[in-house]
């Protein structure tokens, strides 16, 4: 049976996107059959970040509609196997989602996956609260930043009352905190919320550091996944999020200021990790 | 600028901040969660109904849903101006 996971965070632009394309590529990697399904109705960004936007032919809104079958819609990623990709529909409204359309569709994908990554719109309407009711798991990505921690929060209450789950009386989602976007060397000033902060202020287990790093622009520039970028340190970030995710036990990295050695400050080094 | 910040005596760290601002307004958001939608509107609406009588401010009144296996309870808190008599329109 498939694992529901969704990737939420109430607030735009903190990562959610850029978390839910590295995490599916890395749970494939890692041999899992996985789909990455876009949930932003009129606004999708996943097929870009993913590199697949040229080969959009049906979408999400097509299959719930039954305009096309779900094999038409998914699309296989090119640079990792086992991976597919159900993008969003560019042209309905949030509308065209429906409860049984959804619960359908996953329905269907739970036969064939092994994992079902559900990447949340931003906000907490029709789209948000469809992309997280069927989840067994929530990946929350937060920034180190007070209108995200404080949206993240409010998400944290939707998860725990307007799911499936909680209205079934099943066991609560998993709920994960994932850190985006986050500078040591800010933190260490006293100008940015440290990780122990938040993880005190939203009290839910850390699965992920994800430092603020250029590879990441980097990556979706070229349409790779970040996490394809291993010698990276946000790509090396994600796969260790994934093993975590996976349950294995990975210590904490890149939470501390990194010290440049002489040549690196000689020379300005910038932050190619 | 650091060397005049530290001269000056430490400065309060703005991240110190932002951490008390997010655990007053988060826990201010637990305590409403899994409350009925109408809670706010019957705020509202309390507090115009004890303002006809009472000189009360904006914030003086508290409200919450306590629910606890098969009996709910309804707590209004309304922190009345020293002087009642006084305060009286």
């Amino acid at each position: 049976m498939a694992k529901i996971i969704v990737v939420t965070s109430g607030k735009g632009g903190v990562g959610k996107t850029t978390s839910a394309a590295a995490i599916a590529t890395g749970l494939a990697l890692r041999g899992n059959k996985t789909v990455v399904i876009d949930f932003d109705v009129g606004l999708r960004n996943l097929d870009l970040i993913m590199g697949c936007e040229r080969r959009v032919v049906y979408d999400l809104v097509n299959v719930i509609q039954g305009e096309a079958g779900l094999k038409q819609a998914l699309i296989r990623d090119k640079r990792t196997e086992n991976l597919h990709i159900l993008p969003a529909s560019q042209t309905r409204d949030k509308e065209a989602l429906t409860l049984e359309g959804v619960e359908k569709v996953l329905a269907d994908l739970a036969g064939e996956f092994d994992y079902i990554i559900c990447d949340s719109p931003a906000g907490i309407e029709r789209g948000a609260q469809l992309a997280l009711y069927f989840a067994d798991e929530a990946v929350v990505v937060t920034n180190p930043e007070v209108s995200s921690v404080r949206d993240s929060d409010r998400i944290l209450g939707l998860l725990s009352s307007k799911s499936r789950r909680a209205e079934q009386g099943q066991d609560p989602i998993k709920e994960h905190l994932l850190i985006t976007r986050y500078n040591p060397n800010r933190v260490d000033d006293g100008d940015m919320l440290n990780l122990e902060d938040i993880r005190e202020i939203l009290a839910i287990d850390l699965v992920g550091l994800i430092p603020e790093s250029e590879a990441v622009l980097r990556a979706s520039n070229q349409g790779v996944p970040v996490i394809h970028d291993d010698k990276s340190d946000a790509g090396q970030a994600y796969a260790d999020t994934v093993s975590r995710l996976m349950g294995e036990d990975v210590p904490l990295r890149f939470q501390l200021v990194q010290k440049k050695g002489l040549i690196a400050r000689m020379f300005g080094g910038g932050n190619r990790r | 600028m650091r060397l005049l910040d530290f001269l000056k005596g430490e400065r309060k760290k703005s991240a110190s901040v932002a951490k008390e601002r997010l655990q007053i307004i988060v826990a201010h958001q637990r305590g409403q969660r899994g409350q009925p939608d109408y809670m706010p509107m019957l705020e509202q609406e309390l507090l115009e109904v004890i303002r006809r009588y009472v000189k009360v401010d904006q914030d003086a009144i508290n409200i919450s849903l306590d629910s606890d296996n098969d009996c709910s309870v309804l707590e209004l808190n309304v922190t009345l101006p020293n002087d009642v008599e006084d305060a009286k329109r």
